[in-house]
């Protein structure tokens, strides 16, 4: 196959209604999360810097809103993790793959 | 048996351990190529453990609970920020990018633009990133020798730091990316081990009450709540030195400085070429996103784990312990190399605090220690043991040390393989022969650069100065999301980029961070600089953020855009090539055709 034949493919996979649908169900998953994650961690971040009468109340015995919010991130991060892997095998990975074998296979002939 | 013969052991065990895998992986290499990738067969689970083990360097493990146990909760803000940066990698780089690339960077940023000054920024950013971290694992090193094998004096430390950096290279040109990765593997599990095991101790010292180590670290600080609080590092208040009033000026670039750590901590991860590479060891985007998560599990439990680490060793080692930059008795008087104590004219024992006071003789005989707590570990390791002297504590210093050796090695030898890699293909085959290069030969060329970069992390480590590995690791992430991250977000996802815009966004970022640097107080114009005020007598701190991030890391996506538009060269269709691939895995492994 020659190389004007396979730009071919790519690009009419890429116009193709299924991969389009592919790409936005990804996107629209990722940028928003991506958005949501780094005004979290930020707006923690500015808390530390800007907040530290607030952020330094006690909440149980010796720990105070600082470590709790700290400790909040981390269960985001793992929030996170989950709702993409549960999203990217539920709504991406059958997609995804059944593109890859249709190019694959166009591309061998 | 004393610490130091013991801790030798054990690490001769690892490394004994470690060069059979090694030497066993360098067999089964068939391909010349499975130097690069490691045949690209590695699991989900194996990678996660690697990439953990690649990711969780001495500045985490020393570097972290070095800051906790000195500065309290300013030392958790690296924790946080290195494990919210993963998601930057989970959800936007990992699946992308072994999708579309083959063995380094360069191959993703490359894939649609004109290859040679695309692959030759690749390249000078992979070597300028990796050769700071670099230099941050060899000070940990370097403080390590002194503490577990009690060896200060200059000459040894050398040829100790030269012995594992000749490990190194063996490593890398033996075993190549399959050999490297079961280092990490090891290394990874290792690591765990340690600090599950500390862990448990420092908790069980105090009756699993979080709260009760807490108020007791901030006790033995002396600090008390602040202790606990945000503000002993980052962000600080500054004083008017003559009102004695606060200076909102001075206060709010040390708490914009604050920001732009954090800044730079969440986006390097992203863009440090040595994690990236790693998604290439697994055959598909679907075992590249477990991967992830798998890192990311490990890397969030250790870091929690950084917690009881950092507090346990402020809570139960004496403070001119960790504070210490000369070796010094329990009392607090200065000791020499011997352990006896340093005569100063009439007085038989000089405290730690007068250090300044001491005649020039006198100072000839003081051992040095490193006062930025990147022993805190080790020490509360040997602590925990039953402290200083007892069979307990040596073999705790013992086995903590060795690890924190493992650990070391383990990541210096992922970033000399990094940026071997890049050197050999994104530069000699790709720049140099442009494409004319047989893959026997360029594998050949990738052996001796990892010999060369091998060679000069041993110089830079024999020259390293008693600077705290997490901040130099930090550095290293702000040059990397400076130099790297926008470069690469854009090839993926945006369709105008282009060649122009691919050079700009990486010198731009690039040059931006380290030209800030230079005129940071990190090099001039404090006693704490590299080029000391009071010895020097001039300076050039003209930017006065100790981290360049805040305003390098936009300036890289702003220099990425300017080329973009003010160039008229687009490849819509490489993009429809590339935007395929990396969304689907189509023609994985293969080599676009230029």
């Amino acid at each position: 196959m020659g190389s004007s034949e396979q730009d071919r493919v790519w690009a009419e996979t890429q116009a193709s209604p299924e991969f389009q649908d592919l790409k936005r169900k990804f996107r629209g998953f990722a940028f928003p999360l991506t958005v949501a994650f780094l005004a979290w961690y930020f707006l923690y971040v500015i808390l530390t810097a800007f907040a530290r009468e607030w952020i330094a109340t006690p909440v149980i015995g010796n720990i105070n809103i600082a470590l709790v919010l700290g400790l909040l991130q981390f269960a985001s991060t793992f929030l996170i993790m989950w709702l993409y892997e549960r999203h990217s095998s539920k709504n991406l990975d059958a997609a995804s793959e059944k593109i890859r074998d249709k190019v694959d296979k166009e591309l061998a002939k | 048996m004393s610490s130091s013969t013991l801790s030798t052991i054990l690490f001769a065990v690892f490394v004994a351990f470690t060069l059979v895998l090694v030497f066993r992986a360098g067999r089964s290499t068939k391909k010349s190529s499975d130097f690069y990738d490691g045949g690209g067969s590695f699991s989900g689970f194996q990678n996660g453990l690697a990439i953990a083990g690649d990711y969780m360097s001495a500045a985490s493990f020393l570097g972290i609970a070095g800051t906790i146990a000195l500065f309290g909760y300013d030392g958790f803000l690296y924790s946080i920020g290195f494990l919210v940066a993963w998601l930057v990698a989970l959800l936007l780089i990992a699946e992308p990018l072994r999708n579309s690339g083959r063995f380094t960077m360069g191959d993703v940023l490359a894939f649609r633009m004109r290859q040679r000054p695309v692959r030759g920024a690749a390249a000078t950013s992979t070597l300028v990133v990796s050769v700071f971290y670099l230099m941050a694992q060899m000070v940990g090193a370097g403080a390590l020798v002194s503490l577990l094998l009690g060896i200060t004096d200059p000459g040894a430390k050398s040829w100790i730091i030269g012995g594992v950096g000749i490990l190194m290279i063996i490593y890398v040109t033996v075993g190549g990316m399959k050999g490297t990765t079961y280092v990490q593997i090891v290394k990874a599990f290792l690591l765990m081990i340690g600090a599950i095991l500390l862990t448990f101790m420092v908790l069980w010292t105090f009756h699993f009450n979080v709260s009760e180590l807490l108020g007791a670290a901030a006790e033995k600080s002396g600090k008390h709540e602040a202790f606990l609080q945000p503000g002993l590092k980052f962000g600080k208040e500054i004083l008017d030195p003559t009102s004695g009033l606060v200076d909102a000026g001075k206060t709010l670039i040390s708490k914009l400085d604050l920001i732009s750590l954090g800044m730079a901590l969440v986006l390097g991860t992203a863009g440090l070429p040595h994690i990236l590479i790693r998604f290439y060891t697994v055959p598909t985007a679907k075992a590249a996103r477990k991967s992830v998560n798998w890192a990311i599990g490990n890397i969030g439990a250790f870091y929690l784990m950084t917690i009881a680490l950092g507090f346990g060793a402020a809570a139960l080692l004496s403070r001119t312990n960790l504070f210490r930059g000369y070796k010094a008795d329990v009392t607090g008087c200065l000791i020499d190399a011997k352990g006896a104590p340093i005569v100063d004219g009439a007085a038989a024992c000089t405290h730690l605090e007068n250090v300044a006071n001491l005649s020039a003789d006198a100072k000839k005989l003081l051992v040095p220690i490193d006062p930025s707590g990147n022993v805190a570990a080790p020490q509360l390791a040997e602590f925990l043991g039953g402290g200083a002297g007892t069979t307990g504590g040596a073999i705790m210093l013992a086995v903590i040390g060795a690890i924190a050796f493992a650990t070391i090695l383990a990541v210096v030898a992922g970033l000399t393989l990094a940026s071997s890699s890049s050197f050999a293909h994104d530069l000699y085959a790709n720049v140099i022969k442009r494409g004319n290069v047989t893959q026997e030969k360029e594998v050949r060329v990738a052996k001796i650069s990892a010999m060369v970069i091998g060679a000069i992390a041993i110089v830079l480590a024999i020259g390293a100065q008693s600077m705290n590995v997490a901040f130099l690791v930090a550095i290293a992430f702000a040059i990397a999301a400076s130099g790297n991250l926008p470069a690469v977000l854009y090839s993926l996802f945006w369709k105008k980029f282009n060649t122009r815009g691919a050079v700009w966004a990486i010198y731009g970022g690039l040059g931006a961070a380290l030209i800030l640097l230079v005129f940071s107080p990190n090099v001039s114009g404090a006693e704490t600089s590299l080029l000391k005020l009071s010895e020097v007598g001039f300076r050039f701190d003209y930017f006065p953020l100790a981290n360049p991030g805040l305003v390098s890391i936009p300036l890289g996506f702003f220099f990425g855009w300017l080329g973009t538009v003010t160039s008229n060269e687009r490849n819509t269709q490489k993009y429809a090539e590339l935007e395929v691939r990396s969304m689907t895995g189509a023609a994985i492994g293969k080599a676009a055709v230029h």
